[in-house]
């Protein structure tokens, strides 16, 4: 890099408007950063799931109950380690916009499947031997102001009270972190006891909305989901198993492609993106044409000058790229309230090696036009037009 | 003046052109997908259509009626009569099945209802576009043309296995808004298939759009029944609520750095363009041309070009957009189909856009052409 200032000195060379570029490029990252980190969280949902983990729900439908009685028979099929199981509750705490997922789970088994989530102290024992107790996520308990030891009501929306009454107290036994990425979604969720709530409820006693089934051997998932549900077939309720990264991804696809969406959108964007730079780039070694002679006649050979126009465009595509790109990941963690139960936007390692290879391919095509036609100046031409 | 030497910089012209027809595209787009949306859920209620759910209930899945509670509901006042004297109310059921799409061939959630023997005489604007209605009794399908376009194996004549039962299709009905979505069925047969011995909702027309107060307090002096009622038109609207605001908020982020972007890169064309223009802008002024004559050719390059850019924009998203069908989760985890709409506000509001861009990208070298001294301008070249 000997010749990094002279570079510089031409990227400088007329500030507006390079300075105008770099705020278009800066601008495009920005928008990329942000649409591929929807992207992210929608077309992959594997970091959030363990591998080791099957989600059995019925065939019919996810909110279709399954029998409690199927639990013997799930643990009796080989290769399956531990299970547990979950009902969606759907309760409302004071106004419908405070959304977020309050799930009823059989506690111990349900904590031990999720070895994630990391707990306050004390809470463990606490959730097990209060019945009315309640885990929150740390971010949902900062939200709503709660402490450990606050009672807190919901209402209930699929489940009212065999009292009659709607409103379902529970008290708040300790606070869910995330032990690691895969648990962020957890932060913003409450669990409570799966007796609790099935002793209370007016009806459907007796049935679990969901099985989340541990295998011994992620090589073997396939396997046991099918013998799984090989075992429930003809029956009354038939069930679906699938691993939980696919269980997620089925979800968000019924959303529509976002992917697809947020593809095109880029397209657009750096189709007119790279007319934009093209267009700056072409004039600016146009009208550096005598220069470019001087150099020839200085004895830089017509390699080095190709290589110099090029430097120039990928230097100015990647400082431009990498603001919009770090801009992006800086203020992505401000959007947090997109939709509770999805986990936090941000710009994930493979936005960040795409983002890349975008700015060196932009720098390229950008930069490779005007470079061969600066390759190619004659000096005797270009010099006599000055 | 000026727009006449245009020509000469096609290039410097096609950029901003290029520009700005992107951004009105996506745009354009995105909110013909904000507005298909909002029109094919606003559409679905009305004013004087009333869905009586259990109290607390927030969408019909998540609502039980039992068959007493219904026929109660039925009879409250405020719920108008047919001909025949019998109420216009129809209570359903909905379960929802996994059907495979016909785009991916992956499941995704379908939505059938079980319908009362009123339900045709209560959706005015339902036809049957082909084939017959289900019989009362029977295992049979009419499903809604959104339906049949988004999953497989709905034509009439086709059967399908739901819940481990052979159900035959009989039919497509159409109905304009999002109850095309569905598929619908005998309310008795649902119940039975699926083992539910309650409703999930009682649809009735109301007497006259003011009657739901009536109906509430009827329905509150009934110390049986737990319920509550809210006309259908503020049902999907609240069912709506989240994705459409979703989609506003993406729609007017993307649109709004697309802008911001586009407005730098007029600027650094117009930009370029006075600084090639500065000899031809010197010598005007020599001339005896003002200022404003000037930063007015300017400009009016500038607001021509995104003028350009807005109507290429929008006609390419129109052509390519308008009514292009898409679905999506809605109300009862289940998916609602609907199109894109392109229609005349919103060309226009993306119209004014372009021009505003055009106008911010155009107007500072505009003012850098008004004050560059005359001396200086003739002697570049």
């Amino acid at each position: 890099m000997r010749f990094f200032s002279l570079v510089w000195a031409s990227l400088l060379r007329r500030k507006t408007r390079t300075f105008l570029t770099l705020l278009s490029i800066v601008t495009a990252f920005l928008l990329f950063g942000f649409l591929d980190a929807v992207r992210v969280v929608f077309t992959q949902g594997s970091a959030q799931a363990g591998v080791d983990r099957l989600i059995t729900t019925s065939r019919i439908s996810f909110i279709q109950p399954l029998p409690l009685a199927y639990r013997e028979r799930i643990l009796a099929v080989p290769g399956v380690a531990t299970l547990a199981h979950a009902n969606w509750f759907g309760g409302i705490y004071q106004d419908r916009r405070n959304f977020f997922a309050n799930i009823a789970v059989s506690p111990a088994e349900y904590l031990a499947i999720h070895p994630e989530i990391a707990l306050s102290d004390g809470a463990y024992e606490a959730f097990l031997s209060r019945r009315t107790g309640a885990l929150v996520g740390r971010e949902l308990a900062r939200k709503h102001g709660w402490a450990i030891g606050d009672r807190i009501p919901l209402q209930a929306t699929l489940w009212p009270h065999k009292s009659g009454s709607t409103t379902w107290t529970f008290e708040i036994v300790g606070l869910m972190q995330a032990g690691d990425e895969r648990a962020r979604k957890f932060e913003n969720q409450m669990l409570f006891r799966y007796d609790y709530f099935d002793e209370g409820r007016m009806s459907g006693q007796g049935t679990a909305g969901w099985y989340i089934v541990k295998v011994r051997d992620p090589a073997e998932s396939t396997r046991v989901a099918l013998a799984i549900d090989a075992l429930f077939r003809n029956s009354a309720a038939e069930t679906r198993s699938q691993s939980e990264k696919e269980f997620n991804l089925a979800f968000a696809r019924q959303f529509g492609d976002v992917g697809l969406i947020a593809r095109a959108i880029m397209a657009a964007v750096f189709f007119t993106l790279l007319l934009v730079t093209g267009h700056t780039m072409a004039q600016g070694v146009r009208e550096r044409t005598a220069e470019l002679a001087v150099l020839k006649t200085l004895g830089f050979d017509n390699g080095l000058i190709l290589r110099l126009v090029l430097a120039e465009s990928m230097l100015m595509v990647l400082i431009g790229g990498l603001t919009g790109l770090s801009l992006a990941s800086l203020t992505l963690p401000l959007f947090k309230t997109f939709g509770a139960q999805l986990p936090p936007l941000r710009i994930a390692a493979e936005s960040w090696v795409a983002g890349f290879g975008i700015m060196l391919g932009l720098g390229l095509v950008v930069g490779l036009p005007p470079a061969v036609r600066a390759m190619r100046l004659g000096i005797t031409e270009a010099l006599a037009e000055r | 003046m000026g727009l006449a030497s245009l020509p000469a910089r096609k290039g410097a012209a096609a950029v901003v052109v290029t520009g700005i027809t992107g951004v009105v595209g996506v745009l354009v787009a995105l909110l013909a997908m904000r507005d298909g949306f909002e029109a094919t859920l606003g559409q679905t209620g009305h004013a004087d259509e009333a869905i009586v759910l259990r109290a607390g209930a927030n969408s019909e899945l998540a609502s039980q009626i039992a068959r007493e509670d219904a026929l109660l509901i039925a009879r409250t006042r405020g719920v108008s009569r047919d001909a025949q004297g019998n109420p216009l109310a129809s209570p359903e059921v909905v379960v929802v099945a996994n059907l495979p799409l016909r785009s991916t061939g992956t499941d995704a959630n379908a939505q059938i209802r079980g319908v009362g023997p009123q339900a045709f005489a209560l959706r005015r604007s339902l036809r049957i576009i082909e084939g017959r209605a289900f019989r009362a009794g029977r295992r049979e399908l009419l499903a809604g043309q959104g339906a049949a376009r988004q999953f497989s194996g709905l034509a009439p004549g086709a059967v399908l296995m739901l819940n481990q039962e052979p159900w035959t299709v009989t039919g497509l009905f159409a109905t304009g808004d999002a109850t095309e979505s569905e598929i619908w069925a005998d309310a008795e047969v649902v119940q039975s298939t699926w083992r539910r011995n309650a409703f999930q909702s009682v649809r009735v027309r109301l007497t006259d759009p003011d009657a739901l107060s009536r109906l509430t307090a009827g329905l509150a002096e009934n110390p049986q029944l737990r319920v509550e009622a809210s006309t259908t038109q503020e049902y999907y609207a609240t069912q709506s609520l989240r994705l459409r605001r979703l989609v506003n908020f993406l729609a007017t982020t993307v649109a709004s750095i697309m802008a911001v972007g586009a407005v730098f890169g007029a600027l650094n064309t117009m930009h370029a363009a006075v600084a090639a223009r500065t000899r031809e802008i010197a010598i005007l002024r020599a001339l005896g041309f003002g200022s404003v004559p000037v930063v007015c050719s300017v400009l009016l390059e500038g607001l021509l070009l995104a003028l350009t850019g807005g109507l290429l924009g929008a006609s390419a998203a129109w052509m390519v957009f308008d009514q292009y069908t898409v679905s999506t989760l809605g109300a009862n985890f289940s998916q609602v189909v609907f199109a894109f709409q392109v229609n005349g506000t919103l060309v226009r509001d993306a119209l004014a856009l372009a021009l505003a861009i055009g106008f911010l990208g155009a107007l500072w070298p505009a003012l850098a052409a008004a004050r560059l001294p005359i001396p200086e301008g003739l002697r570049t070249r």
